[in-house]
């Protein structure tokens, strides 16, 4: 049966629009949309005073399969998406083993077919095994469905490989995503280096570990002429190096996690290791920069890293715990929050972020709304407040440093490929 | 004075008359030590679990000895990473104790906030002897104590802490406490050795000895750790000999009535000469034994009052 979204504030950052509209879904793609649209023999949700949205794009997610199912799986991550109103998903490659074959890249898309509730599209890897030492076969990975390439978690750091990558995407026309981190300044590093790493003894990753990594990059990307993805930047130098290179014209588009504009190192003074992420939470300055970043189009796009593990690893002391939290579910919440109702951005420009300029960025024709698009719809209430609660969430972690928080943004529903993939329950 | 607290975590979140108030109070348990008999009835009945993730000698003794004194009984478990090799967590390691009915934790671990970590989660007294880099709370009050007994106050002294303090929770700790008491702090190392922004937690930073103990009353040295140093060594013992060790020269900068102290084991000939160490100056042993009187006051506050 055709599905009807009656009422909704369609907000589409692709066109601009931003009025009160019907939207009629019919074999998995937008069939019309108008002022009105007759309901007779159609399955209504009522969207008055919500918003509706193209879903939302996640460039940066870890669904941990294959190798870590007890951390999630692609089923339950899709199931998070749902709940978090993304629609598009794209799984990082550091699994076990990562990806960096074609037969691992189907196998991502046949285990989606078969269990996931939302479009999940596979990153490879820029290096076989994610070594560090040759390239990985980029073109048949490429063929495959490979949406772009990422060593994420470890930096590329032999500068030649780094070229040789840079260049090789070339004729594949896909990014390379940058997990930008100079190990041998991290060190052991588990926290940002400053002083909260002083007072609490614990060692620091400091921020030229990051901005050494971006400059690098740059300087390779500018010889290359190449196409470089900077994720999850966490650093006010780190943001101000991608905005010299965009004004010189390199292309560069980079991304920032929602906590990372939300949260500072103040933070671990909780010993809380879900505040244990890498790159780490950095300062005040940082959070301000990123911020302003976002606000000038120096940061094209917010992705959630979402990074599950299980309550028995995070269970442990703070130098134990791995890196990483969860982030699917609360992305929305924290980008009205932070980002909207502080001024930082409207909420048309804050929902680019998450829908049309991933679709860019993955050059593919989703996060719009228009009519023959494929029906990817989050449907929101930008007002109504929600506690998020430990046992709430749908990803088979829950390590995130915001349980208890009260956020504005409820995902009301989620329609991905035409079908509801999610309903609030209240 | 009112002492309401579960555990001693860390000398950060003290009040300085939450300080004052253990200094007074371990002043009548080190009266105890000097009696024929050393024993108090205070906490029988009573069973305190030392958990020791991290090699340690004295602190653990210093534990024992003042949980013996009160009556209490002591459990020890001194484990290098024993159990967690075995796969079992810190949490479950102290939730299996807890199941035998202890009435109190004492831990020492290599991670900071591993004391916290079973303060949060467990209803039972948590003491840190030592968490990483992070704090070493009884190891502070036992200096204050020292210091205070000799110099009769804290307020307007001047100190000098010298050594590795980006690796030392003593700095740390000590740092607080006397910062509170109304000292002033200085630390002096090489630079690889001085964490970022400690000049925010109230001090003064100096790389250079003669700079740093100019006119000192207490010279707190700390021990260099070769087996924690990774690249952030000075380039060797030697040349850290040559530039950080408290010789004479320099001793005689500091207040001719300064003090000489150490939280040990000390590197006999690296950063102290046996010389100074067991010379007239040095309250070393002084400090080793206020430790018990200090760690009994700490017990007794935790444990032997009503909450």
């Amino acid at each position: 049966m055709a599905l009807l979204i009656q009422g909704g504030r369609v907000m589409d950052p692709a066109s601009g629009r931003n009025e009160i509209l019907d939207i009629l879904i019919e074999g998995g793609r937008i069939r019309e949309i108008a002022r009105h649209v007759p309901g007779r023999d159609r399955k209504i949700i009522n969207a008055s005073g919500k918003v509706v949205s193209p879903g939302f794009i996640d460039l940066h997610t870890h669904l941990r399969q294959p190798g870590r199912e007890d951390e999630e799986t692609i089923e339950t991550g899709s199931r998070a998406a749902a709940r978090g109103g993304f629609t598009t998903i794209c799984a990082m490659p550091n699994t076990e083993p990562p990806i960096d074959d074609p037969s691992l890249v189907e196998f991502v898309y046949d285990e989606a077919r078969r269990c996931a509730l939302v479009q999940v599209l596979p990153i490879a890897t820029i290096s076989r095994g994610r070594r560090g030492e040759d390239l990985s076969p980029m073109g048949r990975l490429r063929r495959a469905g490979a949406v772009g390439f990422s060593d994420d978690g470890d930096w590329v750091s032999d500068s030649n490989l780094m070229r040789r990558a840079l260049e090789y995407v070339k004729m594949l026309n896909l990014p390379l995503i940058s997990h930008c981190e100079d190990k041998t300044l991290t060190q052991e590093g588990v926290m940002n280096e400053g002083y909260y790493s002083t007072t609490l003894g614990l060692r620091g990753i400091p921020k030229e570990a990051e901005e050494v990594a971006i400059f690098r990059d740059l300087v390779l990307l500018g010889m290359t002429g190449s196409w470089l993805h900077v994720a999850h930047l966490s650093t006010s130098r780190g943001v101000e190096l991608v905005r010299e290179a965009k004004k010189e014209g390199l292309k560069v588009t980079s991304e920032v996690t929602p906590h990372h504009f939300t949260l500072t190192h103040k933070e671990v003074r909780s010993f809380n290791t879900n505040t244990k992420i890498r790159p780490p939470l950095r300062e005040e300055e940082d959070v301000a920069a990123v911020g302003q970043g976002l606000k000038d189009g120096t940061i094209d796009i917010i992705a959630t890293d979402h990074a599950p593990h299980t309550v028995e690893e995070k269970e442990v002391d703070y130098i134990s715990a791995p890196f990483g939290i969860i982030g699917l579910e609360t992305a929305l919440g924290l980008v009205i929050k932070e980002l909207v109702e502080k001024g930082t951005l409207s909420l048309m420009e804050a929902l680019a972020k998450l829908t049309v300029n991933p679709a860019r960025i993955l050059g593919m024709s989703i996060g719009r709304i228009e009519e023959g698009a494929r029906a990817d719809l989050t449907i929101f209430d930008p007002e109504k407040t929600w506690k998020v609660e430990e046992e709430e969430f749908l990803s088979k972690s829950t390590n995130s440093p915001f349980i208890g928080w009260e956020l504005p943004g409820k995902v009301e529903w989620t329609v991905a490929g035409g079908k509801v993939v999610y309903q609030s329950r209240k | 004075m009112n002492f309401k607290r579960k555990d001693l975590l860390g000398i950060e979140d003290l009040s300085p008359e939450e300080i004052i108030f253990i200094l007074d109070t371990a002043k009548s348990f080190r009266e105890i030590l000097e009696r024929p008999i050393k024993m108090v009835p205070t906490l029988r009945g009573k069973t305190v679990a030392n958990l020791f993730f991290e090699p340690s000698t004295r602190t653990r003794l210093s534990f024992e000895l003042a949980e013996k004194r009160l009556n209490a009984d002591a459990l020890s478990f001194s484990s290098v990473g024993s159990s967690v090799a075995k796969g079992e967590t810190l949490l479950d390691t102290a939730k299996n104790i807890l199941a035998m009915k202890v009435d109190c934790f004492v831990l020492r671990h290599v991670s900071p906030g591993a004391p916290h970590l079973l303060a949060r989660e467990l209803d039972v007294s948590v003491i840190n002897a030592g968490d990483g880099a992070h704090e070493h709370p009884t190891q502070a009050l036992l200096d204050l104590y020292t210091i205070r007994e000799r110099k009769g106050r804290i307020k307007g002294l001047k100190m000098a802490i010298v050594g590795d303090i980006t690796n030392s929770r003593v700095a740390r700790s000590n740092i607080w406490g006397m910062g509170k008491l109304g000292a002033e702090v200085r630390v002096c190392g090489p630079p690889t050795l001085i964490p970022p922004d400690i000049e925010k937690m109230g001090v003064k930073v100096s790389y250079s000895p003669e700079e740093a103990l100019e006119g000192v009353d207490v010279i707190m040295m700390l021990r260099i750790q070769k087996e924690r140093q990774k690249g952030s060594l000075p380039p060797s013992l030697d040349e850290y000999r040559e530039f950080f060790s408290l010789t004479e020269e320099r001793l005689d900068l500091a207040r001719e009535d300064a003090l000489v102290m150490h939280p040990g084991p000390v590197n006999r000939g690296v950063e102290l000469p046996a010389r100074i160490a067991d010379g007239r100056k040095s309250i070393i042993l002084d400090q080793v034994t206020n430790g018990v009187a200090v760690r009994m006051a700490i017990l007794y506050l935790l444990l032997g009052r009503r909450r």
